[in-house]
């Protein structure tokens, strides 16, 4: 088989899965549809690591077209596979993570009615993801953009029975498309400035229209940097930046593994994705990459903040996802796309990782989310702590920096600020606010990745506490708090709390946590060096650029010591408050919480945004549409039109009708008043002639 | 003299003509209405004989008179009317309808005028050298039995109509009130007519 | 021939009978009879426009015509009496000012 073909396969083969499952998942049952969707999984993701090392010995790299697509005048765009460092890398990404999800999966819906319909949504995802990653034109990418927004609403809704997930999959959609919009003009302008869409057309002509000034009315752009800055709204949205980020916690309705999957590791990183894609653009646009910096920085605080006041275990996972894809924006907007890239990267399997341990918990604990509710769990899920604690240590970036030893987020999350400073230093003030920012975010990252360890783990179990040895419950106690989320399946949640005890999880599940948490320890390890490190101008080729652009990914060895220990200092800060708010005294958090103070009121309800968005476009937005319903449509138009007319002609009938008295000699009294008239008119007009 | 007395003959028949109608809408007892209508037709007869169509004359008083009027006094004999009642409600509308009556009025009388004077009856004679010696009767006999006889049949098929229209409309059927049948009474037979009875001295017969 | 008696004498009896006819139509508001009467009234007034123009045109037609008229104003005469003695029946009077069924 060609390279090609092995590449078209990986490409289509969760399409088919997806449509075996989903259109004949009922007459082939259950199993059937799981075991053929997550087999093909799992062939996807051997071949995508064998393609990912043919791809670092150099041996293939292509673009290949499958069908022509769209070809109108100069817009021209094919369906094709574009195949070179950097599609390599997310291939495998995307491939393993969905096959781990798949694996787990089984275990994880096992109680679940529809379980060919979840498989096949999976699928569906994992192809368009990997549409996206092998685009070689902005068409063929937005396809991929779209489909997996659609898989994210499908999924996010998948109990929808539940209002809800409804409302919240519509969210997510709605908020997507805000940026889509953005997206959608960023390609228009870029057709506009380059005459093609094709990345292998535009990437050798940035340098000769950077200089393009786009004038509408008395302003003037920069045309490449416009592009930019649109597309990059485009990212916003989907990798739930700050401003379009509402929709991230709500997406936590749908199952745990659909949160691994799709907002951990792949859909929320397409955005990180697209940017280091078009990095030849983004070096000729500093504006736009100023304007990357700054939110990705904003959203690495503001998300870290919030998630220090969340109850809700996937909800602080949620918001820690937000946080580190700003990491990976800050990183991009300095210019250092392969830190940017190699944090997607680990991020990917310490996410996911952290993702699925929650959902194991979650299971255990009969689909408790809430962590007020757990506590002393690490004696019975002790493949579940260990797994969630690795996740943890690569979060937090744990490892020692002389040593170039530690886990997969040491290296990634260090890189990223190692090289804001970087760019601090070298004059741009944006760099050095991004260093800043990172810092404390990662202080912030690591007193609430404790804190969701040390409230989940350790601690009193105040399930215990709650459930006891009682078998009958008429209602859920009231300590399941007002906040919690409680996932319900298809069929009402049972009463019975046989097994009141948590208990480990099946294997199903189990698997791929100790899978992930390889990964996530020997990752950052295993590839620092291609990534980011000395060998990385051959590693990613021509994928990247900015390798040499502005000195961003300095030397570790030519930075001062304290960036370079200043991320471990902060971690530590952050363990030992965690450690003393949650262990030493517990409750403190409780007490904290009970009191309701005004900063503490502030994070629990995410800094108002809701409520912002709820009053600034829901209410003008339903208004507008009342305004425009009630006073254009009804007053206005079916006033003037039918409604009006209608009326009138009823009104002018009943005046009229009133002529008919039913009286004859009315009658007789008209007619007479006629012949008159006609007489008069005749007498006069006629008063010539006879004379 | 002759036709002094045409015209004295005239201006007669006329006034009492339009003073009868007159009386006519005005009475106020309907009774006296019918009579007075009764005047009128005569003196449109009168009218008619002056313009030499006698035979029409004839036709007027036997038909309308004879006829119509007496038919119109029936009825309102018939009729249990309270008069009491009738006498209201003429005021009202007699000034605006009696302006809208002038006004016609006058028109009419401007064009009759004028087609008379101008017209191709200007220049004729007054009525009638018909051909001498026909009467009037003879002459439209000539006509209206050749040219016409269509336009009388149907005449007489309105008046057929009219018959059946009002029997249709008026006849009621009272109940309670005994007819002869006579088919019935002619069809009777000996086997339903006559029941031979015996009888015991001293009995009576059982109904 | 100048009797001064000519046409236009008895088309202007005829036109002051058809006014005073549809006067009577309209101002009777009690009774329906007069209406009835009136009617005929208008009748008469055709029936002598119809004479003295045959008179005058020395056209016998005018009086078929005038005698057709006649036969039809008989036949309403005795269709609307008909229609009147029903109207009594049904309303206990005669008078038509309340008579307003048919209103639009």
């Amino acid at each position: 088989m060609t390279p090609q073909a092995i590449v078209t396969a990986l490409v289509l083969a969760p399409l088919l899965g997806a449509l075996i499952a989903g259109l004949f998942g009922r007459r082939i049952g259950n199993v059937a549809s799981m075991s053929i969707t997550t087999a093909l999984l799992f062939i996807c993701c051997g071949l995508a690591w064998m393609t990912f090392g043919q791809v670092v010995a150099g041996h293939w790299s292509f673009t290949f077209q499958i069908a022509p697509f769209i070809d109108v005048g100069r817009f021209r765009s094919a369906w094709s596979v574009r195949l070179d460092m950097l599609s390599a890398v997310m291939l495998i990404v995307v491939t393993t993570v969905s096959a781990l999800v798949h694996l787990y999966s089984w275990g994880y819906m096992a109680e679940d009615d529809s379980k060919p319909r979840f498989f096949a949504y999976l699928s569906f995802f994992t192809f368009a993801m990997l549409a996206l990653v092998t685009a070689a034109d902005f068409m063929q990418l937005f396809f991929g953009w779209e489909g997996v927004g659609l898989a994210s609403y499908l999924l996010i809704g998948f109990w929808f029975k539940k209002p809800t997930a409804n409302a919240a999959a519509i969210k997510a959609f709605v908020v997507n498309r805000v940026g889509d919009f953005g997206f959608a003009l960023g390609i228009i302008t870029t057709f506009w400035i380059f005459g093609s869409i094709r990345f292998a057309d535009i990437f050798p002509q940035v340098a000769a229209h950077a200089r393009q000034a786009w004038t509408f009315g008395s302003w003037s752009f920069d045309g490449v940097d416009l592009a930019c800055a649109l597309l990059f709204v485009g990212a916003m949205g989907k990798s739930a930046q700050f401003l379009l980020h509402t929709w991230l916690p709500d997406a936590m309705e749908g199952p745990t593994p659909v949160s691994a999957l799709i907002h951990a590791a792949t859909m929320v990183t397409a955005g990180v994705y697209m940017v280091s894609l078009l990095s030849p653009m983004f070096e000729y646009a500093p504006v736009a990459s100023g304007i990357v910096t700054v939110i990705g920085a904003v959203t690495a605080l503001f998300a870290a903040t919030v998630g220090l006041a969340q109850n809700d275990i996937k909800r602080v996972i949620a918001y820690s996802t937000c946080s580190q894809l700003g990491y990976m924006f800050i990183a991009a907007g300095v210019g250092a796309y392969q830190a940017s890239m190699f944090h997607l990267f680990t991020h990917a399997f310490f996410k996911s990782l952290l993702f699925l341990a929650a959902g194991s918990v979650i299971t255990a604990m009969h689909h408790e989310q809430d962590m007020r509710a757990m506590g002393g769990l690490w004696r019975r899920l002790p493949v579940t702590y260990a797994a969630m604690l690795i996740g943890t240590l690569a979060i937090t970036g744990i490892g020692i920096p002389g040593l170039e030893l530690g886990f997969a987020g040491f290296y990634s999350k260090d890189a990223i600020i190692d090289a804001a400073y970087g760019a601090g230093v070298h004059g741009s003030g944006l760099g050095a606010f991004g260093f800043v920012i990172g810092v404390v975010a990662a202080g912030l990252t690591s007193f609430y990745s404790w804190r969701l360890i040390f409230m989940t783990f350790h601690g009193t179990p105040k399930w215990a506490l709650a459930h006891g040895a009682v078998r009958e419950h008429e209602a859920h106690p009231s300590d399941h708090a007002s906040g919690a989320q409680i996932e319900t399946h298809d069929e009402p949640l049972e009463q019975d709390h046989g097994h009141a005890e948590p208990r480990e999880t099946s294997w199903a599940m189990l698997v791929p946590l100790i899978v992930l948490a390889i990964g996530a320890t020997v990752a950052g390890f295993a590839f620092d060096t291609q990534f980011i490190g000395a060998g990385r101008a051959d590693f990613w080729g021509r994928a990247l650029h900015g390798i040499g652009g502005r000195g961003a990914l300095a030397e570790p060895a030519m930075l001062p010591a304290w960036v370079v220990w200043s991320p471990l200092a902060v971690t530590f800060v952050g363990f030992v408050a965690a450690w003393w708010a949650y262990i030493a005294n517990e409750g403190m958090g409780a007490r904290i919480a009970a009191r309701g103070g005004p900063i503490w009121t502030f994070l629990y309800n995410k800094w108002f945004f809701d409520e912002l968005y709820d009053a600034l476009f829901v209410r003008s937005a339903r208004w507008f549409g009342d305004l425009f319903w009630k006073g254009g449509d009804q007053k206005l138009i079916d006033g003037l039109g039918p409604d009006g007319v209608s009326a009138v002609s009823y009104a002018a009938g009943r005046r009229t009708g009133r002529l008919q008295t039913g009286y004859v000699y009315h009658y007789a009294f008209v007619m007479l008043i006629g012949v008159v008239a006609l007489l008069s008119y005749a007498l006069w007009a006629f008063s010539g002639a006879g004379r | 003299m002759a036709f002094e007395l045409q015209a004295i003959g005239f201006y007669l028949f006329s006034a009492v003509m339009i003073v009868a109608a007159l009386a006519v809408i005005l009475a106020r007892n309907p009774v006296h209405s019918v009579l007075f209508l009764i005047t009128a037709f005569f003196s449109a007869a009168g009218l008619f004989v002056l313009l030499g169509a006698e035979f029409l004359a004839m036709l007027l008083v036997i038909v309308y008179v004879g006829a119509v009027a007496v038919l119109f006094l029936f009825v309102v004999m018939m009729l249990d009317v309270d008069f009491a009642a009738l006498r209201q409600g003429l005021a009202r509308y007699l000034p605006i309808g009696g302006l809208v009556a002038g006004l016609l009025t006058v028109e009419m009388v401007l064009i009759c005028v004028s087609i008379a004077t101008h017209g191709a009856a200007a220049r004729n004679a007054l009525p009638a050298s018909a051909a001498p010696g026909l009467t009037n009767a003879e002459t439209i006999g000539r006509v209206l039995y050749t040219q016409y006889v269509y336009y009388f049949q149907a005449a007489g098929m309105v008046l057929l109509v009219a018959m059946i229209g009002a029997i249709v409309l008026t006849l009621k059927h009272r109940p309670g009130v005994r007819r002869q049948i006579i088919a019935d009474q002619v069809a009777r037979s000996r086997a339903t007519g006559l029941r031979l009875v015996d009888i015991k001295r001293g009995e009576g017969v059982a109904p | 021939m100048n009797t001064g008696i000519d046409l236009a004498h008895y088309l202007t009896v005829a036109a002051i009978l058809f006014t005073i006819g549809v006067l009577g139509i309209f101002i009777n508001r009690k009774n329906v009879i007069v209406i009835l009467m009136s009617i005929e009234l208008i009748l008469l007034a055709v029936n002598i426009n119809l004479v003295a123009f045959s008179a005058f045109l020395h056209d016998i037609v005018g009086q078929i015509f005038a005698m057709i008229v006649l036969t039809v104003a008989a036949a309403e005469a005795a269709v609307g009496l008909a229609i009147l003695v029903t109207f009594f029946r049904n309303r206990g009077d005669i008078a038509v000012d309340d008579a307003s069924m048919m209103k639009g």
